[in-house]
């Protein structure tokens, strides 16, 4: 038989959380500290306008962009959360998560050539994604004493005449880092300059605790058309199931990416989006009740770890902390797996989202605190163990 | 802070200190003289633990009674409303707008314990007119808890 396998495909490795997958689901009665999503339910109200919508027998394709009600809505969202003007007719695309906006929109604006530049540790989907659209993935490994923050320097110093994209998501996943309105500025100084492109993943716009609301880069002076935002339902709304996201960008782009969208996936979820509309709507309350339930719970673990003395830099977002385990001289994958073997409480390697993760490890603050205690509780076991060992 | 241990503490009496003022930034010895305070000024009346005796061996009736009064003059409900709160039976009660003026909760060892109280002790108040018994079946939800077995996490392990 003949390989039925298309070899760059076949070139493109697994996912490093999928890896470590495999390993916990092996472990009976683990506990988990390793998840992506909220612990939340979907608020009963927007869970309901999608049983409404099925009742109502809304069971057909809707446009290739999504419903229009949602769209409106979405644009209603962008401009009262993070003062965006988005056209519902062109500049808004409704998506499958925004795992799929994040596809198309490489898809659509990469070939073979450009360059794509990736600040790392970052969501496993980037690169690959990157690849299967042709283009080359340049990573940029930030640093922990910047606060995985991406500098100004850093970005210059990778910045080539094939380079197109710039590639930002905070609040980030896995290192809960956040950038503000200065830090955006610079970036975008030279983002004009060097004449580039931003895709902007901001799923975790709602999830930040700096006090301050979130910064889009796109709303500052002249990067409107020069960036498109994703961001999605999944994070913020406690709705991953629902696999719901959106892109807002300029027409010219949004018009290819719609084309891509309109061929692989025709349309979103129907129930997806009415329930979605709810949550526009009516969700700001639901919002700030989990953000501040994510807070308190961010609060709690970065006191029990600086009590641990395992460092851990303040993260402000997401609902992740990157706590730095170097002091133990293991690679994050050695660590993880110990203390799963040891203790049965999972989490994800750093390594698992790029080079400059390793030495790291992803908590996710996604539990209940009982949860949490419990698991923290098995950590102080296990480096309490660990020092014993060393004879500290 | 106030509002803040109050919201946290509403729905996890049993928090630690220590954990609650991680939660919420602050010292832990503040949270301590705060929620003293709470306590003194009766902010917070109680703590109590929620139990679903229908899974014990335990037996217990609940009835939710309607009670129409005649209200008397200068003291209004109030004095009927703690004639009523002095027995031990009585769970909750509340004054209420609409068809009749009390709300009593009650709960007792078996339907008849609790039939008879109503019949002997609440009908014969002074001022009391007529009353309407409801016994509780099920329990669903209850101050804010849904009462079933603990929710399940679903979620896949590492995502
Ligand atoms: C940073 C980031 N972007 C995008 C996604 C994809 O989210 P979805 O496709 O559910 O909208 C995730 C999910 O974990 C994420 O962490």
């Amino acid at each position: 038989m003949r390989d039925p396998l298309n070899s760059f495909i076949e070139a493109i490795p697994p996912s490093g959380i999928r890896k470590f997958f495999d390993i916990v689901s092996e472990m009976k009665d683990a506990i988990s500290l390793g998840v992506g999503e909220p612990d939340f339910d979907t608020p009963w109200h927007v869970r309901e306008e999608g049983i409404y919508s099925l009742e109502k027998g809304k069971t057909f394709y809707t446009s290739n962009a999504g419903l229009k009600e949602l769209r409106t809505e979405i644009g209603a969202f962008m401009k009262r959360h993070y003062d965006l003007s988005y056209d519902p007719e062109g500049e808004i695309i409704v998506t499958v998560g925004g795992s799929e906006a994040i596809d198309i929109c490489f898809r659509a604006m990469l070939e073979k050539g450009d360059e794509v530049i990736i600040p790392e540790p970052c969501f496993v989907s980037y690169k690959p994604c990157a690849i299967l659209a042709g283009a080359t993935p340049v990573t940029i490994p930030l640093q922990e004493k910047n606060h995985f923050r991406l500098t100004p320097e850093e970005l210059l110093s990778h910045i080539t005449d094939r380079t197109k994209l710039l590639f930002i998501s905070y609040p980030n996943n896995p290192t809960g880092a956040v950038m503000e309105r200065e830090d955006l500025e610079k970036i975008a100084e030279i983002v004009i300059e060097k004449d580039l492109y931003v895709l902007s993943d901001e799923i975790y716009s709602e999830l930040s605790y700096t006090g301050k609301p979130h910064v889009s880069i796109a709303s500052l002076p002249g990067m409107r058309d020069r960036t498109i935002v994703v961001n999605g339902f999944s994070k913020a709304f406690a709705m991953t199931g629902w696999r719901l996201g959106y892109a807002c960008g300029p027409k010219r782009v949004m018009e290819q990416m719609l084309k891509i969208h309109q061929f692989a996936i025709m349309c979103a979820p129907t129930t997806s989006q009415y329930a979605a509309v709810e949550a526009m709507r009516n969700g700001d309350e639901d919002i700030a009740e989990m953000r501040e339930s994510y807070d308190q719970r961010r609060r709690y673990l970065l006191d029990t770890f600086a009590e641990m003395g395992v460092p851990c830099f303040p993260a402000q977002g997401a609902f992740y902390l990157f706590p730095c385990i170097k002091q133990f001289g293991m690679s994050s994958e050695e660590f993880a797996t110990k203390l799963l073997e040891e203790q049965k409480v999972a989490v994800v390697p750093g390594s698992a989202f790029g080079d400059s993760g390793e030495g790291f490890l992803r908590i996710s603050y996604a539990y209940s605190l009982r949860d949490l205690k419990k698991a923290m509780e098995k950590i102080r076991l296990f480096v309490d163990g660990l020092r014993e060992k060393e004879g500290k | 802070m106030r509002d803040k241990i109050l919201a946290i503490l509403e729905k996890n009496a049993r928090i630690d200190p220590k954990d609650l003022a991680s939660l919420i930034g602050e010292q832990e010895e503040e949270v301590r003289k705060e929620i003293e305070r709470l306590e003194d000024e009766g902010i917070i009346c109680g703590y109590h633990t929620m139990v679903n005796w229908s899974k014990t061996d335990l037996e217990k009736a609940d009835a939710f009674i309607e009670v129409k009064v005649t209200p008397q003059r200068g003291v209004g409900f109030d004095q009927i409303a703690e004639r009523i709160w002095q027995y031990p039976e009585v769970t909750s009660i509340y004054l209420i707008s609409g068809n009749f003026d009390f709300a009593v909760f009650i709960q007792g060892k078996s339907m008849r314990e609790v039939a008879m109280f109503v019949s002997e002790k609440l009908s014969t108040i002074d001022g009391v007119l007529s009353t309407s018994t409801q016994f509780i079946l099920k329990k669903y939800k209850e101050q804010g808890t849904v009462i079933e077995a603990p929710k399940k996490d679903e979620r896949i392990l590492v995502s």
